[in-house]
């Protein structure tokens, strides 16, 4: 037997590619330009908000029916924000260099639209079971994106991977430095993560065009 | 057979080929096809977009001759300078010479080659997937793209920019005519934004003053904008700088033979003289604006931007490459505003906003690109107003004789 039922299994699937929330939805633009700069940044970044939703809907689809729906969107932020908190705390504990590179960002997860829209549009109307899932699917979704970008802006902007350097040494002039390359400047700043979720985009709707809109 | 004839035939033969766009491009590009419309009334007139485009290429091959012939100079005045012999420059005692000519053209052509050659053959590939003609849109950007990069500038870097250029400032946007960067501009900035050592600073705009850096052998390649930003001695005479005698960008430096540029456009009536106008009169306006603020003694020398305030409003124009960007940038009928009115204000903010730039960031050394693609984002919008504001006119005038 399947681990999951089509229907759950869709709930992870679907952010992956047709519905996914940054490249279809263009939800949580915003910290995928900040910080995809280093693709560790961004591995982090993933691994809390997939935290912080896969936790987050589970809360908020348990207590669905007893909080008055007039007072839903401060529930929901203090649920939100008591998780953050954690992660950052988590953080500052265990990997304080890092904390320091997401600096404001990880406690911006908060502001994070994917987050509160997954809340609203899901949880909020759903089992427990099913909510863990979707929030699982739209973190893993919002992951892969991260990745992408975090891989090309790294690779490109400073010819590291995970602060590893793949193309030789920039001061000492070795590897591809010796024939002349040099790092792309254009790729450490926020416009250029804009292009490449932009790219991805575009290869994303030319692969599958049912997803373009007239 | 003559040629046009067996083309022709080529040309029936390989009908709905994948290559059939690659192969017309180069058709039309020396021949008039022989296909013609059919029914109805067609009114044909000789200045098609590639007649336009050819139109702009002869305006700025005097620039680019020019270019050449400047980069061998530049180079061999600052060896001179820096054994001490200063050169006064004179147009035939040492600058049109073989040696500057030589050297000139083994460092710009290649720049030339390398544009043409990596845009053109983006341009095909497009072509050849979405199925459509090839256009000409690109035949003029591959000429501005050399004359505005350092002459010393690594051709794969070129490469890099060309292609992100193309692609991201035009094709995305569907090809000439539907885009709202200039993709020249785009190019530029990715490679200012990119690779800024090679873009700015005091090195670049000489030919072998990145790579003498540190050796016995050193020389300046400071341009005057540099040096009024730190203050500092200018040693180039006005004439220098109108005839063109100066270090930078391969095809600015010559402000008299942009105006010539600028009059065959004009005649032409290829180049908005509106722009060109408004540009200029937006740049002295700001420059008044900081000769004002100096002369009333709110900014003394110590400032940073003493500089370049104090530079008499007129001096602008022939330092850096406002006049360049003016005439052959901010024209572009694609991304320029498209209404009269429109193109004075588009043109006006330009000018404004360069000098805006060049004045209170020296970092970057050059404001104008930047002020051309901000305006060039704002066109659309001075167009929605202006065209707003004539209904509202009209409609105006209609209640006055119903009323």
């Amino acid at each position: 037997m399947a681990l999951l039922s089509k229907r759950d299994s869709k709930l992870i699937l679907d952010p992956l590619s047709d519905n996914n929330p940054i490249t279809i939805q263009v939800l949580g633009i915003c910290s995928a330009l900040a910080i995809t700069a280093e693709l560790e940044a961004s591995v982090v970044m993933s691994i809390a908000v997939l935290f912080v939703m896969g936790t987050g809907n589970v809360v908020i689809s348990l207590i669905r029916n007893i909080v008055p729906s007039r007072i839903r969107i401060i529930v929901q932020l203090i649920v939100i924000a008591t998780l953050v908190v954690i992660v950052d705390l988590v953080l500052k504990a265990y990997a304080y260099e890092l904390s320091k590179t997401l600096s404001v960002f990880v406690g911006l997860i908060i502001t994070n639209c994917i987050i509160m829209g997954r809340f609203e549009a899901f949880a909020l109307g759903n089992a427990p079971w099913r909510s863990f899932l979707d929030g699982i699917g739209n973190a893993l979704g919002y992951a892969l994106i991260l990745v992408i970008v975090g891989f090309f802006r790294e690779l490109l902007g400073s010819g590291t991977l995970w602060g590893y350097p793949v193309f030789g040494d920039a001061i000492d002039m070795t590897g591809l430095y010796a024939l002349g390359y040099e790092n792309n400047g254009f790729m450490l700043l926020s416009p250029m993560a804009l292009i490449v979720v932009g790219i991805i985009i575009w290869i994303q709707r030319s692969k599958s065009t049912h997803l373009i809109e007239d | 057979m003559e040629i046009k004839s067996s083309l022709h035939q080529l040309k029936e033969k390989f009908k709905g080929n994948t290559f059939a766009p690659a192969f017309n491009a180069f058709h039309t590009f020396l021949y008039t096809p022989n296909d013609v419309t059919k029914g109805g009334t067609h009114i044909k007139v000789a200045d098609d977009l590639k007649r336009t485009m050819n139109m702009v290429i002869l305006s700025l091959v005097p620039c680019l001759l020019f270019g050449i012939f400047n980069t061998g100079y530049q180079h061999f005045a600052a060896v001179d300078a820096a054994n001490g012999i200063i050169r006064e420059a004179s147009f035939l005692g040492n600058f049109i010479t073989w040696e500057n000519f030589l050297l000139g053209s083994t460092k710009v052509l290649p720049l030339v080659i390398v544009s043409y050659v990596v845009g053109l053959t983006v341009e095909f590939i497009f072509a050849v997937i979405k199925g459509h003609e090839v256009e000409e849109g690109y035949l003029v950007t591959g000429m501005l793209v050399p004359l505005i990069v350092p002459v010393d500038l690594p051709l794969w870097m070129l490469t890099v920019a060309v292609i992100f250029g193309v692609i991201i400032g035009k094709e995305i946007f569907g090809g000439t005519g539907m885009n709202i960067l200039n993709p020249a501009l785009t190019i530029r900035a990715f490679l200012f934004f990119a690779y800024p050592t090679w873009m700015s600073g005091d090195k670049v705009w000489v030919h072998g003053a990145v790579e003498r850096t540190g050796t016995a052998e050193a020389i300046s390649g400071e341009t005057i904008l540099g040096s009024y930003a730190q203050n500092q001695e200018i040693i180039y005479s006005l004439s220098d700088m109108f005839i063109g005698f100066i270090p930078g960008s391969v095809g600015e430096t010559s402000k008299i033979l942009i105006i010539l540029g600028a009059l065959f456009l004009i005649f032409t009536k290829i180049g908005s003289w509106r722009i060109m106008l408004s540009t200029i009169a937006g740049a002295l306006f700001m420059g008044l604006i900081f000769n004002q603020v100096v002369d009333l003694g709110w900014i003394t020398e110590t400032s940073n931007f003493y500089g370049l305030m104090s530079v008499p409003f007129w001096e602008h124009l022939l330092i850096g490459s406002i006049l360049f960007g003016a005439v052959f940038m901010a024209t572009d009928p694609v991304t320029a505003a498209q209404t009269l009115k429109g193109k004075w204000i588009y043109g006006f903010l330009i000018g404004f906003i360069s000098i805006m730039i060049r004045v209170f960031n020296p970092g970057y050394p050059e404001g104008v690109f930047l002020a051309i693609l901000l305006m060039n984002v704002f066109a659309p919008t001075i167009d929605h107003y202006v065209i707003e504001s004539n209904v509202k006119k009209r409609l105006n005038r209609i209640k006055l004789k119903t009323a």
